[in-house]
């Protein structure tokens, strides 16, 4: 009980003690925190008619962001099924980081959900006996249940390696081992079921398509090791916590190769739409095309498509995937790339045309957009503070010293 | 106290009431009018407050008990003469037994006037402001059934046009309603006569029932709907054309607050043309049935699966 109290205790003082640059990142992130929260006041008051949103297009960016931080979230996960099945040693070290971004993640997706909403006083609802849950019909009941699922996972392991650490120990294996089978199954989960999410409507031809699932899995492979790379060489620099080369060219490895598969399976669904069109091609070919010169999400799925060939063929290529700095520059292109075409190139087409055939277009609004980066800096808060806690844990700096 | 100082100066003449007590007796009239006032203030916000509060724990419609659905109805009537200053009566008649209703529609005698549109919104309380309208009328190139080449934005000033043919669209109130089976909290479902319904304080406003409707039948309060008092319809029903709020779904419930008492929908007594036949599937002798059991029908989007309840014919 007394270890408990002290570690919690300890780990937020190692979680909020830091030098200049710290401070300064934390105070910048605060101040987008609040433009947001201030954003989504206006938003909580004057309704959803402050975003960009419609009748035509009822879901924006928010769902849009949803969908690509479910990735990210299982892309921690996704790291550990290497490491234990190669009883890959390296990517060990790293796990925990992993795991501290999955919960980061996590939260920014039920907080994307949850600014959704049009009635946000009214969430109970979703309780289940309390409210009124409808499980297992609805697929976005299936998603509230894996997501928070998910992150009390993410949360457990490594509360328990870390405090089994933080007293001195070394964490037992076949206590944490099947936990950690269980979330590799469920990170799995959380994708499919979102993918599912989509594809399970009729309603909506762009997505009703069997190849949603496995695109989900590909692009999550790819552009979440990708961006948990980034954050891996700012941790290298800034801190004292050792991340050896060999990490940075392992998951280089796992993000090059989905990318490959998820630039196929774009190709084939692409194939399949345009070689005999049909009606249910016209939202790809909104996409790719514009219709009647509403060209709205042209040069954004474009711009998606070449940052993620360009990013395939720098990490193909052995000799420039070896360099350092190259390699941050695909990571940068693969996770902007994902994050469009995942998010805004696959959401909004999905509502244009409508079901009744009129094309409406759909830009974000400067309130939507500020939200959306309030959610972000949230998300990046929660990771910062999580990794430097968990760091210091790691690196021995702080212990449990039993009082005499 | 304040009771006696008021009963006193209604006795007492005015002019020996100044004499005698004066200016005590003065401010003794007006504190106890503003404590009458202040008190009436308090009680009036105060049930307004303990309004709110009831509406936030306010259970799932099919939940309450009959008691509780009366006591919710009267809470609703407050909130709505308070918002529009006007007595509304909200109707909780269940289905008709042995009822299914089914709508038909004659599209070669339809010309596009959107009259069905105009009488919808009238009798169903869409917020003017949010122009929400639960009949979308196509105007469709002759010779196609292709959605994607229709017009939403005719101006019926000028219907018929060579060459088009109009098709309206709402609520089909599906069979196997993709929508109800999305509601992540049960807020939609289907009835005992066939009709989907919403519970629009039960409501979270997810929207996905929305992305899940083949046929753009649903339609979302993006901000706080208003009717002018003198259009708002006081007839309503719960399931119905009660007075909704912001941030939450709805669309057409072929009217049940008429329909359940043996009346048409509003859209079918509008249509100047007849081109609209609403009935009871389950009545060998309704029109609807000798409509599906003599006419070439056709229903929209049927391979979806989605069993809708409208069927098109034409003559
Ligand atoms: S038409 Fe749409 S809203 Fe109506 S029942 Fe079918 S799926 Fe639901
Ligand atoms: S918007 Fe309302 S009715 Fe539609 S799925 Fe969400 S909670 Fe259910």
């Amino acid at each position: 009980m007394k270890a408990t109290f002290s570690f919690w205790l300890d780990f937020i003082r190692e979680a909020f003690r830091g030098g200049k640059l710290f401070y300064l990142w934390m105070t910048l992130l605060t101040v987008v925190v609040f433009l947001g929260f201030a954003a989504y006041i206006r938003q909580f008051q004057h309704g959803l008619i402050v975003s960009g949103m419609s009748d035509q297009v009822s879901w924006g960016v928010y769902i849009s962001n949803f969908t690509f931080l479910v990735g990210v979230a299982a892309a921690a996960v996704m790291l550990v099924i290497p490491s234990y099945i190669f009883r890959d040693e390296m990517i060990k070290e790293v796990v925990l980081l992993a795991e501290g971004l999955a919960v980061a993640a996590c939260i920014m997706c039920i907080l994307f959900v949850t600014v959704d909403l049009g009635r946000p006083d009214r969430i109970w609802h979703m309780l289940p006996f309390v409210g009124e849950f409808n499980f297992p019909q609805s697929l976005l009941a299936w998603d509230v249940f894996v997501l928070t699922g998910y992150l009390f996972l993410s949360l457990t392991i490594p509360y328990y390696i870390l405090f089994v650490r933080y007293k001195g120990g070394e964490p037992k294996h076949n206590v944490y081992f099947p936990g950690v089978l269980i979330s590799i199954g469920w990170a799995i989960s959380i994708h499919t079921v979102t993918a599912f999410l989509l594809s399970s409507n009729v309603a909506r031809p762009f997505w009703h398509t069997a190849i949603l699932g496995p695109r989900f899995l590909a692009s999550a492979f790819s552009a979440g090791p990708a961006f948990f790379l980034l954050t891996l060489k700012f941790i290298r620099r800034y801190t004292d916590y050792p991340v050896s080369e060999k990490i940075f060219q392992r998951i280089a490895i796992i993000a090059t190769v989905a990318l490959q598969i998820n630039l196929f399976l774009l190709f084939a669904e692409i194939f399949t739409e345009f070689y005999h069109q049909t009606d249910h091609t016209a939202s790809a070919l909104y996409l790719f095309f514009g219709i009647g010169g509403k060209t709205a999400l042209v040069p954004w799925i474009w711009s998606a498509i070449t940052m993620n060939v360009v990013a395939v063929l720098i990490l193909s290529i052995e000799p420039l995937r070896n360099n350092s700095r190259l390699l941050s520059v695909a990571c940068v292109l693969m996770v902007v790339g994902v994050w469009i075409e995942k998010g805004m190139g696959l959401i909004i087409p999905g509502f244009i045309p409508t079901p009744l055939g009129e094309v409406f277009e759909y830009s974000p609004t400067l309130i939507e957009v500020t939200v959306s980066a309030g959610i972000w800096a949230v998300g990046l808060i929660i990771y910062t503070l999580l990794a430097k806690a968990a760091i210091a844990i790691e690196l021995g700096k702080v212990r449990y010293k039993k009082l005499p | 106290m304040t009771e006696n100082l008021k009963n006193n100066s209604n006795q007492v003449s005015r002019r020996s009431l100044l004499k005698k007590i004066g200016v005590l007796g003065t401010t003794g009239a007006a504190a106890a009018t503003g404590v009458t006032l202040a008190a009436q203030v308090v009680e009036k916000s105060g049930q307004e407050f303990s309004d709110s509060l009831d509406s936030f724990f306010q259970k799932h419609y099919r939940r309450m008990s009959p008691e509780e659905v009366q006591v919710t109805i009267a809470r609703l009537q407050r909130k709505a003469k308070r918002k529009y200053n006007k007595d509304i009566s909200i109707d909780t008649a269940p289905p008709l037994p042995v009822t299914l209703f089914g709508y038909a529609l004659n599209i070669s005698k339809c010309k596009g006037y959107r009259k069905c549109v105009d009488a919808c919104v009238e009798e169903n309380n869409q917020g003017r402001d949010t122009q929400i309208q639960f009949i979308r009328v196509l105007e469709m190139e002759r010779g196609s059934m292709n959605l994607e080449e229709s017009n939403h934005y005719y101006d019926p000033e000028t219907v018929p046009q060579k060459g088009k043919f109009y098709l309206p669209v709402q609520c089909m109130q599906c069979e196997n309603p993709p929508c109800v089976r999305a509601c992540p909290v049960k807020a939609t479902w289907k009835e005992d006569d066939g009709v989907v319904v919403i519970d629009y304080d039960w409501c979270i406003g997810c929207r996905y029932c929305m992305t899940a409707c083949p046929y753009w039948a649903r339609h979302f309060n993006w901000n706080e709907p208003h009717v002018p008092p003198e259009e708002l319809n006081p007839v309503t029903h719960y399931l119905g054309n009660r007075p909704r709020s912001k941030g939450v779904m709805e669309k057409c419930m072929f009217c049940v607050q008429r329909t359940r008492k043996g009346k048409q929908p509003a859209c079918m007594e509008a249509c100047p043309t007849g081109a609209r036949i609403f009935g009871n599937l389950l009545d060998p002798e309704s029109e609807i049935r000798y409509i599906l059991e003599n006419k070439t029908v056709f229903r929209l989007k049927e391979d979806l699966g989605t069993e809708p309840k409208f069927w098109y014919f034409t003559d």
